[in-house]
């Protein structure tokens, strides 16, 4: 019997003491809420890393990644040598209506072309305009946060 | 009231003013309470906001929102319903409301009518609503709000008697019934010969006012009491088929009965509208607002309570009313009666 109204002393501190606290609520659209800088926001495309190897829209698990490219012959490299083919993206869409934020695309791309940005204010009347297209894909490019530093004695192999 | 205002009118007139009154007075009350302790006092205990948008202060416009929207739902009766006794039942709930307002004094002349049996009178026609519960469970030809109906009949007759019992000590201690003079009395009392603070009858009846407070979240069927609606398992209880505006008296009844506990709790137990020292037409102005503070105290405790406790299992809440507080009201009585002899 002690043990209970002990318990419901308790209970009663907690409500009490909870009320007096501030409320860790954030008023969304008059106060902007800052997440983490590794947040999950929107999926950044730098186009110029992008070879068109297609390994992010085979793992995507929704399939929400549409892309086309072509190849083109480049001037050889030396004189008399063999001209190079290099692959031109022509189209690269995140359709974010079905993206699910898994982030395996990111994960996946062996060239550095896909990186996580924490900008989440991309909403639309049309779903249809959740279809972003690699120039919008691109401009979020600019919210990508640094990379953070190297531990002591690693040596950085890409950029970014 | 005439007598405060020095009008010089019939008794048609008095009694029309009177009516309108309380009838704005108690959706008025009901308003208040849900939106300072229903919408922002509940919130803030969760470390939330609650709504801040409407009306631009704090959402203070929320809950007269609300009462808009519920006006404008289409008004649905289930094709089973007793279509009368579905159609009076809320209005009964309400009814229960306003009539107990009749009697709780807001200063040394501001009551709607100050009887003789203020107390029994109050304690009897809040208990009406058990009428207006059962006919709203039985009406809606829903087996959820019929089950909702029985377990509120069997809580709220289980804790009239606490209710009443608890009530008696007061009662006995100031030798009326009348709530008048149950205020004067703790406003003219001497502790020990000592009258600066007169004699609010918390101080000798502790254990009343506990259990009162106990068996009114009960009667208003609050957390933890709220087994006749119990959201998880009977949707919404014997207000299951009510839609718009009667659905929004149901409301009004929740929380104007929470008022009128409150300021019954506050009058009998607190002093109602009496400061010490201050008398005559300075008590007729400062009583209402004395008796709204403290009827916003004992509502912040029984609102607190509310907010913090989940939810009696229903043997658990039988159990409590008959096996604890009844029990200890009857011995509150009895060492009252003793002491009162004794002294």
């Amino acid at each position: 019997m002690k043990r209970e109204i002990k318990g419901m002393l308790t209970g009663l501190g907690v409500t009490f003491r909870t009320m007096t606290k501030p409320a860790v609520t954030v008023q969304y659209p008059h106060e902007r809420e800052d997440p983490p800088t590794r947040a999950r926001g929107v999926i950044a495309l730098k186009e110029e890393n992008c070879t068109v190897c297609m390994l992010c829209a085979r793992s995507c698990p929704d399939w929400c990644i549409y892309i086309e490219g072509h190849k083109e012959q480049r001037p050889p490299r030396r004189e008399g040598g063999k001209p190079r083919s290099v692959s031109v993206l022509d189209r690269f869409d995140i359709d974010y209506a079905l993206c699910m934020y898994c982030g395996i695309c990111v994960e996946v791309c062996p060239f550095d072309a896909l990186f996580w940005s924490p900008e989440y204010e991309y909403s639309e009347h049309r779903i249809a305009d959740l279809l972003h297209d690699k120039d919008k894909l691109g401009e979020w490019m600019e919210t990508v946060p640094e990379p953070e530093p190297l531990e002591m004695g690693a040596q950085s192999k890409g950029k970014k | 009231m005439s007598h405060l205002l020095a009008l010089d009118v019939g008794w048609g007139t008095t009694l029309a003013i009177k009516t309108l009154i309380v009838l704005a007075i108690v959706p008025l009350t009901a308003l208040i309470l849900g939106y300072v302790f229903l919408l922002k006092m509940m919130s803030h205990m969760q470390s939330r906001l609650g709504p801040m948008d409407p009306g631009g202060f704090h959402g203070w416009y929320q809950l007269l929102g609300d009462g808009i929207k519920f006006m404008q739902k289409e008004d649905i009766m289930p094709a089973e319903a007793d279509v009368r006794v579905f159609a009076l039942a809320p209005a009964i709930v309400v009814l229960s409301t306003f009539l107990v307002f009749a009697v709780i004094p807001a200063g040394p002349r501001l009551v709607v009518q100050p009887l003789d049996v203020g107390v029994f009178y109050a304690l009897a026609v809040s208990s009406l609503s058990v009428i207006g519960v059962l006919m709203a469970g039985w009406a809606s030809a829903n087996k959820y709000a019929l089950i909702g109906a029985l377990r509120a009949a069997a809580q709220l007759i289980a804790y009239e008697l606490p209710l009443v019992l608890a009530v008696v000590g007061v009662v006995i201690q100031a030798g009326t019934m009348n709530l008048q003079g149950i205020v004067n009395f703790q406003q003219h009392g001497e502790l020990f010969g000592w009258g600066g603070i007169g004699f609010p009858l918390i101080l000798t009846q502790f254990i009343g006012f506990a259990l009162f407070m106990v068996a009114a979240q009960a009667e208003l069927t609050q957390p933890p009491f709220d087994m006749p609606v119990a959201e998880s398992e009977l949707v919404a209880g014997y207000m299951v088929e009510y839609t718009g505006f009667r659905f929004l008296f149901f409301f009004i009844g929740e929380f104007g009965t929470a008022f009128a506990f409150a300021a019954l709790a506050a009058t009998l137990f607190l002093g109602g509208w009496a400061t010490p020292w201050v008398h005559g037409t300075a008590a007729d102005w400062l009583g209402p607002l004395v008796l709204f503070t403290k009827v916003m105290f004992v509502a912040f405790l029984m609102f607190w309570a509310r907010f913090t406790y989940p939810r009696f299992r229903e043997d658990q809440l039988q159990a409590l009313a008959w096996k604890w507080l009844i029990p200890i009201a009857l011995v509150n009585i009895l060492l009252t009666g003793a002491l009162k002899v004794a002294f």
